[in-house]
């Protein structure tokens, strides 16, 4: 290799490296464009309100791209996983007896984290019970087998709400303060920051996790090679168990979200944006935690844009367009890489 | 299934012979079991309901138009086997090309477009309506691994009805479309429209639809395609290295499939005379899947027992358990945080609760079903005889790696329901 082939090189990398920000950046501008044509004056609220959506589908598609990394399962329950922890963070502060904000700051941060921490745990403990006697059984049966126990499990879950808590739409306390802050010439809505933060946060926290981590390794091992990582010691099962853990449990933090955000929720929340998010996460390239995060936000750009344009109902028709149309196009999602090659 | 299993002589008494020679002939002429089988499960069934204890849950009209209704999903879950049994693709959204099929009856026979194309001639159109949407949605999709197709058709399923719901100018929205025509034989056998009120004509326009429509999967299944089918199921690599175009053939289950919900569609549009939106939900895929499951995937004869029982148990066993417990007079009691009125439960509230649940035990109890062929029995189970010992949880289904198994290369069965790998 010549020393300017080396060069080449090294330039190629380091725009490989640049090109994704700076791709997200220029996407990011473009859609504001875009939001700013059809909401006018409301362009910047709607744009923040598209992160926010956005985050809430990340947070769930990274529980479909971890668990179909690992066992190349869709886990259909998992948008219920999204719902029951909606309505795990609605029993928790209505039996607290909260209705509305909390203007206390220290105390709403002590709920905030108990709210989070309890969902988080119950439904990422769900999650593990689930795999373990409905999917762990099949995991060398036929494919058909684990889907359609996972199809059996949504409607558990869903049916379990519907019969043990209510049929209808409920509301949850919306506990934190609306308060608009303004830096400049950004305007947000506390909720809208906290949201975003709040995705950021754990999904960094969950990079650093498979990235860095021993356990994360032994989950990143699992997914690429099961028998090869049982040889090297890996067990098998704790790690896919806790696959399901974290991501479920990142399931049940949007689902908090899904509560304070909205104000409400229903038993049939989990199907949509279950269906949502396991597009984000083949539009981020499936078993790829970046790619999925991305899709989140691209879904949320997606359903915004098209209700500034007037078409709000048909934004599950969009977004299910753009999943067959990446299904087609581009089976290995706009990040690509990773698992996509095998479908 | 074939005549040449059959045509081994076992040892037996004379009972076991005839049974031995009555097998043989129903594999031999599978055309006429399934007429003269049908012929006589449509004279029982109006009897049997006149005996205790059915007869105490409703009078025999109300019996025969749920059963005409059950003929409905009967006709759903035989089509759907064709995708998900025999095939091994797994279609969640079944109830589209249902909804395909009554919307297009309703656009065919109503005062809504004016057109009024008899019912009998709906059928096909309304079957070949669907077959064209299942074609459309197949040819990008099926290429795509299987998991992913189940997705997309849950997606197909869900945004069928929204574009129903949502194009109001062309479908009456939420209200749907009303007033759609019934089936008229002109004064043959005395009857012109069919009404509402009589629910006889329909129960036997549905057997004769689901007459014909066994016939033809029947001699679809034992065809070179039906055959292609299976072998893609089993593993979908051998068999395009066998030269079937894998493509092709699963478009073809697909479609046909399709076209068998776009019957089961018109039908039931005729029999409301309405079509709206939210009959079409996913619960009505689910519900259909899980007759297939249930049933026993793979045969047609499983899976439309499975879906008549269901239905029936459904429509006319919740209901009644719910009449009988409150005729009890249970006082509430307090079952640890919950309490319990018994007097004020609604046990249909349970039915897709009851669902999910079959659903995940069968398939990870008794896969083949609670009415399984012996075919499938055998090839589900072949495992158990030859291998006992093996770890069931290691193997999944009970299914070790035995002689004949065709092996992946991480060593485990590449055969069974899905695509092997």
């Amino acid at each position: 290799m010549t020393t300017a082939q080396v060069a080449l090189n090294r330039v190629g990398v380091a725009s490989g490296r640049l090109n994704g920000p700076l791709a997200g950046l220029v996407a990011l501008v473009a859609a504001y464009l875009v939001i700013a044509v059809g909401a006018g004056a409301q362009a910047q609220d709607q744009f923040i309100n598209a992160l926010t959506i956005g985050a809430v589908y990340a947070l769930i598609a990274l529980g479909y791209t971890m668990v179909y990394g690992i066992i190349e399962l869709i886990n259909f329950a998992h948008g219920e996983i999204f719902m029951c922890g909606s309505f795990v963070s609605w029993w928790l502060l209505t039996s607290l007896g909260f209705s509305g904000a909390i203007r206390n700051l220290p105390l709403l941060a002590v709920i905030l984290v108990l709210a989070f921490a309890v969902s988080m745990v119950a439904m990422g403990t769900v999650g593990v019970v689930i795999e373990r006697f409905a999917y762990r059984r099949l995991r060398n049966a036929p494919r058909l087998a684990p889907l359609i126990t996972a199809i059996g499990v949504s409607f558990i879950l869903q049916n379990i709400v519907i019969v043990g808590i209510s049929n209808s739409i409920v509301t949850t306390p919306q506990i934190i303060p609306n308060d608009r802050l303004e830096m400049g010439p950004i305007a947000i809505n506390s909720i809208n920051l906290f949201v975003i933060v709040l995705a950021v946060v754990l999904m960094v926290a969950l990079q650093v996790f498979v990235g860095r981590t021993r356990l994360g390794r032994a989950m990143r091992a699992t997914a690429i090679d099961r028998d090869a990582a049982k040889l090297m010691g890996v067990d098998i099962n704790q790690t896919i168990a806790l696959t399901f853990f974290i991501g479920s449990g990142l399931a049940g933090a949007a689902g908090v979200v899904q509560g304070l955000y909205f104000g409400v929720t229903v038993f049939n929340i989990g199907f949509q944006a279950g269906l949502k998010a396991f597009t984000a996460a083949v539009l981020g390239g499936i078993g790829n935690t970046t790619g999925a995060a991305v899709g989140g936000f691209v879904i949320g750009f997606i359903e915004v844009i098209t209700s500034v344009f007037g078409y709000g109902r048909w934004s599950e028709a969009v977004v299910f367009s753009a999943l067959v149309l990446v299904l087609v196009f581009r089976p290995t999602g706009i990040l690509g890489q990773r698992l996509g090659d095998r479908a | 299934m074939s005549g040449l299993t059959a045509v081994k002589q076992r040892p037996g008494g004379g009972f076991r012979e005839l049974r031995q020679r009555f097998a043989d002939l129903r594999g031999r002429h599978q055309s006429l079991t399934s007429i003269v089988g049908l012929a006589i499960v449509a004279a029982v069934l109006p009897l049997v309901v006149l005996l205790p204890p059915l007869n105490g849950f409703g009078i025999q009209k109300d019996w025969v138009g749920s059963f005409a209704n059950a003929g409905v999903f009967v006709l759903l879950a035989i089509g759907l086997n064709v995708v998900v049994g025999l095939a091994g693709l797994l279609d969640l959204g079944y109830a589209a090309f249902f909804a395909i099929g009554a919307y297009t009856f309703a656009y065919g026979a109503s005062g809504f477009t004016g057109v009024h194309i008899p019912f009998w001639l709906m059928l096909p159109v309304g079957a070949v309506v669907a077959a064209l949407f299942g074609l459309a949605l197949g040819a990008p999709t099926l290429r795509l691994r299987g998991d992913y197709l189940a997705i997309v058709t849950l997606g197909f399923g869900e945004i069928v009805p929204v574009v129903f719901l949502n194009a109001d100018t062309y479908t009456k929205g939420t209200n749907g479309i009303t007033g759609l025509d019934q089936p008229n034989l002109y004064g043959a056998f005395g009857i012109h429209g069919f009404g509402f009120t009589n629910p006889w004509p329909y129960y036997f326009t549905v057997i004769i639809i689901i007459a014909i429509a066994f016939v033809l999967l029947h001699r679809l299944q034992d065809s070179r395609l039906g055959r292609a089918w299976v072998a893609i199921r089993e593993d979908e690599l051998a068999a395009a290295s066998m030269g079937i175009n894998t493509v092709t053939t699963k478009l073809l289950a697909f479609a046909i499939g399709a076209s068998t919900s776009g019957l089961a569609g018109v039908f039931s549009a005729s029999k409301l005379a309405i079509v709206s939106p939210d009959q079409f939900g996913f619960t009505v895929s689910f519900t259909a899947l899980a007759m297939v499951v249930l049933g026993g995937m793979g045969s047609t004869w499983s899976v439309a027992a499975g879906a008549f029982i269901v239905y029936e148990l459904q429509s006319q066993g919740l209901k009644q358990l719910d009449t009988f417990v409150r005729g009890l007079h249970i006082a509430p009691f307090a079952l640890g945080p919950l309490s319990i009125n018994l007097n004020t439960f609604e046990f249909l509230n349970f039915q897709y609760l009851l669902y999910g649940l079959a659903l995940v035990l069968m398939m990870l109890f008794r896969p083949e079903g609670l009415f399984p062929s012996r075919t499938r029995k055998r090839e589900l189970h072949a495992a158990d005889e030859l291998d006992p010992d093996e770890d069931p949880e290691e193997t999944g289904l009970g299914e070790a790696p035995g002689a004949g198994q065709i092996l992946n290369e991480d060593g485990t069965a590449a055969r069974g329901m899905g695509e092997g790998r």
